[in-house]
């Protein structure tokens, strides 16, 4: 079967297919950026795993199809990322997903939490759509010509993901008392995990230029979200940092029944083609 | 095909108490013109509108679940972004439908109320379970499928609004019934197991697919009165006849076998005849005894329950805001 569905009265078909020009583009990556590329796509597919949950529980229809819109796009993100890591070792995107245990995924722990109340899913939407709208803006710039296309096409779709937890943090912090509680909790819950986001892995010095520095991050991210917080009326949470590590392969302790759960069907059927 | 003698929508006898307002109406519907928000309508047209329109909507909010039910679990990349955007199109088909419900005078709230509270219906197929990943293939090729013949009529709706939102529903209903038969498809040339597991699927979604086109027309009490006024173009019995002429030779493609011992072409009808269908079963299912109508509906009322205190949070932030405006 072609892996392409064309279907021109539907919205969501570029981001359901891999996009042609990428898989095209791509030349092999070398170890290291094969690495790098199963960081931000597990980042991606674990946070689309997460807010998938969600599609029929959403307070309101609007945001079941803005949630899903959001983890669509983050799958489509996972799935180019994916496709570049996997081609080095001849292994393709499902097979990365569907066939690599716990220690070798290297999501970081923030998009591994739990969808917890709505207010826990925005705080963990507000942190992720602001590191990763900064993150592929750098990464626009890379030496690595695979790794600067699938930042380019995935900024202006983390962008919109932005706005949104953006006008989420101010509805909830500034909605009612109960909505305020409930968003202060969130984002307390969810902040130990942004330090994480900005930890210099050794790999990071071996990709000058291909890949971008986390601690070089930290400035923008900050920069664009303490204001949102400071209009929202909510201090920037102190208290605990979590040591992270799902780089080196030490997750949270959330990710293996995630993984359980999206790999039963295919695990079920090696082989198997879907 | 056929079209049964359909009733006046008004009594000719009577046409001297007609007012000017009910008569513009009816020769609108005589021309097979379109009725706007605005138009003058009978009570009775305006209450069946509702009916449907709601109804519908409520089925493709609740007929998100069967399918949200793979999200997370979907075996592969692709299968995982191609469901997830149909399971978001359906929850925009709903938005669109009650929208088209609202501008006859209901609103959006009083509608879920309906809806959570168990007094309103929706489309008796979403109360069957999903219980394997086949389903997502079985749903798209035969549920789908029986939508699109039922629904592609009703682009002509007499109603504007419900007439515009079906154009659009059906172009992408035309895509998730594809999507369905390419999932049976690759699982019909798979494994043993896969195979089975489609075969296994078909069986179950059949019999609940035809009962989608609703009693047969000798006992659908308000069906003649719904042609009459155009919003139904089509009986009950030919939409169904139509929906099995276009699976036998799809089912052949796949290699799956429908499970009707009696269904066989009839040279002499130019059709197919089909077994009995088992209407106790749809009845039971309607009346609230299916394998999953608790379920259901408890998803639908935990989602709006637990949602409340986020909409309350809009709510107001959206009232500060427009205070400050004005400030």
């Amino acid at each position: 079967m072609s892996d392409t569905i064309e279907q021109d009265a539907h919205g969501h078909v570029d981001t359901i297919q891999l996009s042609a020009e990428l898989v095209e583009a791509a030349s092999v990556a070398s170890h290291d950026v094969a690495e790098y590329a199963l960081w931000l796509g597990d980042d991606s597919l674990v946070l689309a795993q997460n807010l998938g949950w969600w599609i029929s529980r959403a307070p309101e229809l609007e945001e079941d199809i803005a949630l899903g819109n959001i983890a669509l796009d983050l799958i489509g993100h996972a799935r180019s990322l994916l496709h570049y890591a996997g081609a080095e070792s001849g292994r393709t995107e499902d097979d990365l997903a569907y066939w690599r245990d716990e220690p070798q995924w290297r999501s970081a722990h923030l998009f591994e939490q739990p969808n917890g109340d709505f207010a826990h899913t925005i705080a963990r939407q507000f942190i992720a759509a602001h590191y990763l709208f900064e993150l592929y803006s750098a990464l626009m710039q890379s030496t690595d010509a695979t790794l600067a296309a699938i930042a380019a096409k995935a900024v202006k779709e983390v962008d919109y993901h932005r706005d949104h937890s953006i006008q989420w943090v101010l509805r909830l912090a500034l909605g009612t008392e109960e909505s305020r509680r409930r968003m202060i909790t969130g984002l307390s819950d969810l902040w130990p995990f942004v330090e994480e986001l900005f930890v210099d892995e050794p790999l990071i010095d071996r990709l000058e230029g291909a890949a971008v520095r986390p601690s070089s991050l930290r400035g923008a991210v900050e920069a664009a979200m303490f204001p949102v917080l400071a209009e929202a009326e909510l201090d920037v949470p102190r208290g605990f940092i979590s040591s992270g590590g799902g780089r080196r392969g030490d997750h949270s302790e959330n990710l293996g029944p995630m993984l359980a759960e999206l790999q039963v069907l295919a695990r079920a059927h090696p082989g198997a083609k879907w | 095909m056929t079209i049964p003698p359909v009733p006046y929508a008004i009594d000719p006898d009577n046409a001297a108490t007609v007012s000017a307002e009910e008569q513009q109406f009816n020769d609108l519907i005589a021309a097979d013109s379109r009725i706007e928000p605005r138009d003058w309508m009978p009570d009775g047209y305006r209450k069946t509108l509702i009916r449907q329109i709601s109804q519908h909507a409520h089925s493709e909010i609740i007929g998100m679940q069967p399918e949200g039910n793979w999200i997370t679990r979907a075996p592969s990349l692709k299968r995982k972004a191609i469901l997830l955007a149909k399971v978001q199109d359906e929850a925009g088909h709903g938005l669109y439908l009650y929208s088209a419900a609202q501008t006859l005078g209901i609103s959006r709230d009083l509608m879920t109320e309906q809806l959570i509270a168990g007094k309103a219906r929706y489309s008796s197929i979403f109360n069957y379970p999903s219980p394997t990943w086949a389903d997502m293939g079985a749903i798209g090729w035969l549920v789908d499928g029986a939508a699109i013949c039922n629904q592609v009529p009703l682009c002509r709706a007499s109603y504007g609004p419900y007439g515009r939102a079906m154009v659009r529903i059906c172009k992408e209903e035309s895509f998730h019934q594809r999507q369905g038969f390419e999932i049976l498809l690759e699982l019909m040339n798979g494994t043993p197991a896969q195979r089975e597991m489609a075969q296994d699927s078909v069986n179950r979604w059949y019999w609940p697919a035809l009962q989608m086109f609703g009693p047969p027309d000798d006992d659908s009490p308000n069906s003649a009165q719904s042609m009459a006024w155009n919003i139904k173009r089509f009986s009950n019995d030919d939409l169904r006849q139509r929906f099995v002429g276009m699976l036998v030779p799809q089912a052949e493609v796949l290699g799956v076998t429908l499970p009707d011992p009696d269904l066989r072409w009839n040279e002499e009808k130019g059709a197919y005849d089909m077994g009995e269908i088992d209407w106790t079963e749809f009845h039971e299912v309607l009346a609230g005894r299916g394998p999953a109508n608790a379920r259901r509906l408890q998803r639908r009322r935990d989602a709006h329950d637990e949602g409340q205190w986020v909409r309350e949070a809009a709510a107001a932030y959206a009232a500060k805001q427009a205070v400050k405006a004005v400030a």
